[in-house]
């Protein structure tokens, strides 16, 4: 048996689905010209899939501040912070997370992937009970692969789920940890914050909280999810990303638990991988300043995101269930879920194809992601055509 | 239908899951003790820990992820909720 026959039919399933159409899991830019702009086949394509929600990619602090720490500090760390060293930008950055969330200490990971896969397997131990939203991130399925803690899923967004299923582990030994998100990644709703605080106070669990795709974007001071809802100090630890509001890669953890910074000993995923490089931590230190100081940011990504779900709302697409940067359009089946997509880089709009199984309740979508970069004419446009191919395939009503 | 917590024979336990699968799984699958989870079904991964997490309410047990992993006939699944519902820990 070859080795990859396990994967036939998942190579058959793709290959049915795309026949003559792109590959959606192998698109090539030929050259990023900006925060929403990139060639692609030699054409200009509008970039609405990038997660780039405050358009700090290209900006010139943040260039410069990476350029200056390249020169100063080199091209790489060559290994681990336990082996190799932590670099004095490391511990910097590190400080003004926490100081940005409040914080007793934070920790950053080479990606958003390892914090939580970090993160979540190494607290959740044998014995533990891990309850996580259905709808989790792919990180957050992998951290429950490797932990060695029960696992539970609860209903997407269910807080009254949660404790029921808390409500079932009565009586057995083991601490309690529920992992939920900030916005989730594939229709962009928000989590019921308050009332899953309300729950971790009352069964007395801990809670982690994803801010991935709400960092910069949520809470007066952009400090996700958490800070809007009003209950920073029930989230015993925040996990985020560099890669989407700060324009970089990398992740990050932080927490007022006082025995955090032992994670730093034995959380694997941290432990045996190459730390961040200085150009990153350059330019995710700048970032991370803009973002704190320049709140018109988080203003017009809002702005932009209602703009592009309002609009394609009136036009007759079934959208997520809250305007915020992830847009996300349900289609009527995968096949034309992919043809649409294909048709909008034909027609100059790059955006995200999202098919079961990573998406919820076997949803086959089409999603958008906004940036503050983004202006109204290139929003406007994007609806036009996409209006039109909805139209052309079918996928809502003609005018 | 047997009242929701009362411990089952495990042949109820898999006549019942046999009985909520057939509105769930793709037209012209037969399901049976038998019949695989994961490739004989016809549903993907995430239907099928949805799946789970109704049987979950069900027969009130958690079936935690890793039981999940272990478990490929319907007649292995019905065993671990045999057990769970016995000795939940």
């Amino acid at each position: 048996m070859s080795l990859f026959a396990k994967f036939d039919e998942i190579r058959a399933g793709v290959e049915l689905l795309l026949g003559s159409v792109r590959n959606p899991f192998d698109v090539r830019f030929d050259k990023v010209l900006a925060p929403t702009e990139a060639l692609l086949g030699g054409r200009t394509v509008l970039l609405f899939g990038t997660n780039n929600y405050l358009g700090l990619t290209f900006d010139a602090a943040c260039i410069e501040a990476s350029m200056q720490a390249l020169e100063e500090g080199g091209t790489g760390t060559t290994g681990s912070r336990i082996a190799n060293g932590t670099y004095s930008d490391h511990a910097q950055l590190e400080r003004r997370i926490a100081e940005f969330y409040g914080k007793r200490s934070a920790m950053i990971f080479s990606t958003g992937y390892q914090a939580n896969l970090g993160l979540i397997s190494t607290l959740a131990g044998r014995g533990d009970h891990l309850l996580i939203d259905a709808d989790s991130h792919a990180s957050i399925y992998d951290a429950s692969k490797l932990s060695t803690a029960e696992v539970i899923r609860f209903r997407h967004n269910d807080p009254e789920d949660l404790a029921h299923r808390l409500r079932r582990l009565k009586g057995r030994p083991g601490n309690r940890i529920i992992v939920t998100e900030g916005i989730f990644s594939m229709l962009g709703d928000t989590a019921p914050l308050r009332e899953i605080a309300a729950i971790k106070r009352e069964m007395g669990a801990w809670l982690i909280v994803d801010e991935a795709h709400s960092l910069g974007i949520l809470g007066a001071h952009g400090r996700g999810l958490s800070e809007a809802a009003g209950v920073e100090g029930d989230v015993d630890f925040v996990v985020g990303t560099f890669s989407k509001s700060l324009g970089a890669v990398g992740g990050f953890a932080a927490s007022d638990v006082p025995d955090f910074d032992l994670l730093r000993i034995v959380c694997r995923p941290y432990m045996f991988t190459a730390s961040l490089p200085p150009a990153v931590i350059g330019s995710v230190t700048a970032a991370l300043r803009r973002l704190s100081t320049d709140k018109s940011l988080a203003a017009r990504v809002l702005s932009n995101s209602r703009r592009l779900y309002e609009k394609l709302a009136q036009a007759g697409f079934k959208v997520g269930p809250e305007p915020n940067p992830i847009v996300a359009v349900k289609m009527p089946d995968r096949e034309r879920a992919a043809v649409f997509w294909n048709r909008l880089i034909d027609e100059g709009v790059y955006v995200n194809l999202a098919l079961p199984p990573a998406t919820p309740g076997s949803l086959s979508l089409i999603r958008s992601s906004v940036s503050s970069a983004h202006t109204e004419v290139q929003i406007d446009r994007a609806v036009s055509i996409m209006s039109a191919v909805g139209r052309e395939l079918g996928v809502i009503a003609a005018r | 239908m047997a009242a929701q917590g009362a411990i089952l024979d495990r042949g109820r336990i898999e006549a019942e899951i046999i009985s909520m699968l057939s509105g769930r799984v793709p037209g012209g699958v037969n399901v049976s003790a038998d019949t695989q989870i994961v490739r004989g079904l016809g549903l993907d991964s995430v239907a099928i820990l949805d799946f789970i997490m109704d049987l979950e309410d069900r027969f009130d047990v958690s079936i935690p992820l890793d039981r999940v992993a272990e478990v490929q006939t319907i007649a292995e699944l019905s065993g671990a909720v045999e057990a769970l519902m016995r000795a939940p820990g």
